[in-house]
């Protein structure tokens, strides 16, 4: 169901015309990656500071309050323009393990923030000066930084698919982790 | 003129290596877009405050103290799989706008950021106009640097 809905998403207008577009596709290309290096980099140093690796000397809060909507601001325009590269070729990406493995690394990453929202975080006001906050705070900060690395990883590689569907054979496994729909021999 | 030197580049032993092998430019052109991301935190934090936004209850010589040894890190992370990724592919890169636009900012860059923005914030306390005026020539620098780099693989 998923597929046949992304299947006709790839054959609207906008789609092909991204997808087939000499300027704009690189361009949104472009600013997903620079987008990256702010969200990805300034949630790096916040999470560093949780880690108790670095920045010592600068309030926890501050991270999570005044750097943060700059960090806020690179993810908004990372998530729109990773959107539109995903929408210009839906059934492609869907496909691919790399981006697959990706969405995944997102979920835990997501999860990871909530779980420190809702758990450590309420009490800020007791490690906020700590240069080496709680093991709980510490370990939330290396999830987050080894999941974004990772992502970083994993969205690189998607453009080097060495999996995809249309390279047959390969391992059964590698045909179901990315869902592949093989025709019928 | 300089051709030759960079189709001698493209026959080192480790541009062959490289670009004849399936995962080795993928995985270092990956190591090089997180180099990317931990330059872009360690500048932002700085830039952002030279500027006087960001993290503003800090003084600058304390952030830049800080952000120091993940900048260095940075730098030599993205020198080392970069110079690798260029020997793999150098003669494309000689025809490459992209490139040239790149590597001749990137010196640039680097002199600009460990000569003037070092030196100026190892001290600095607060934001005043030339700090903005640092702040401002240091992203701008390596966003040409950076954009540069990722057009090199669209043209």
């Amino acid at each position: 169901m998923i597929r046949s809905f992304l299947e006709w998403l790839g054959t609207t207008p906008w789609s092909v015309g991204l997808l087939e577009s000499l300027w704009v596709w690189p361009l949104l290309e472009s600013t997903h990656v620079l987008s990256i290096t702010l969200f990805v980099g300034t949630a790096m140093m916040m999470d560093l500071r949780l880690m108790g690796a670095t920045f010592g000397g600068v309030r926890a809060s501050d991270f999570t309050s005044r750097l943060l909507p700059w960090t806020r601001g690179g993810f908004v325009v990372m998530v729109v323009t990773g959107l539109l590269v995903f929408y210009s070729n839906p059934v492609r990406y869907y496909n691919n393990v790399f981006f697959r493995v990706k969405i995944l690394l997102m979920v835990i990453a997501g999860l990871n923030v909530w779980l420190f929202h809702s758990g450590i975080h309420k009490r800020i006001a007791e490690w906020d000066h700590e240069a080496s906050p709680p093991r709980a705070v510490r370990l939330a900060g290396a999830v987050s930084i080894v999941a974004w690395m990772l992502i970083v990883i994993s969205g690189r590689l998607i453009a080097y698919n060495w999996f995809d569907c249309e390279l047959q054979p390969q391992p059964g496994w590698v045909n179901w982790a990315s869902g592949c729909v093989l025709a019928a021999e | 003129m300089l051709l030759p030197f960079f189709e001698w580049c493209e026959a080192t032993m480790l541009g062959r290596t490289i670009r004849e092998s399936l995962w080795m430019f993928p995985i270092l052109e990956s190591i090089h877009l997180v180099g990317l991301c931990i330059l872009g935190g360690a500048l932002l934090v700085v830039d952002l405050r030279l500027l006087g936004v960001g993290l503003k209850d800090s003084t600058i010589a304390e952030l830049d103290r800080q952000a120091r040894p993940w900048l260095l890190l940075a730098v030599a992370v993205l020198l080392s799989t970069g110079v690798l990724l260029f020997l793999s592919e150098a003669i494309k890169c000689y025809y490459n706008t992209a490139f040239w636009v790149k590597i001749t900012t990137l010196p640039f860059a680097i002199l600009f950021t460990l000569a003037i923005k070092e030196r100026f914030a190892r001290t600095a306390v607060y934001t005043s106009a030339y700090s903005r005026w640092v702040g401002t020539v240091d992203l701008l620098l390596w966003f040409v640097v950076a954009a540069g780099g990722r057009w090199i693989g669209f043209s």
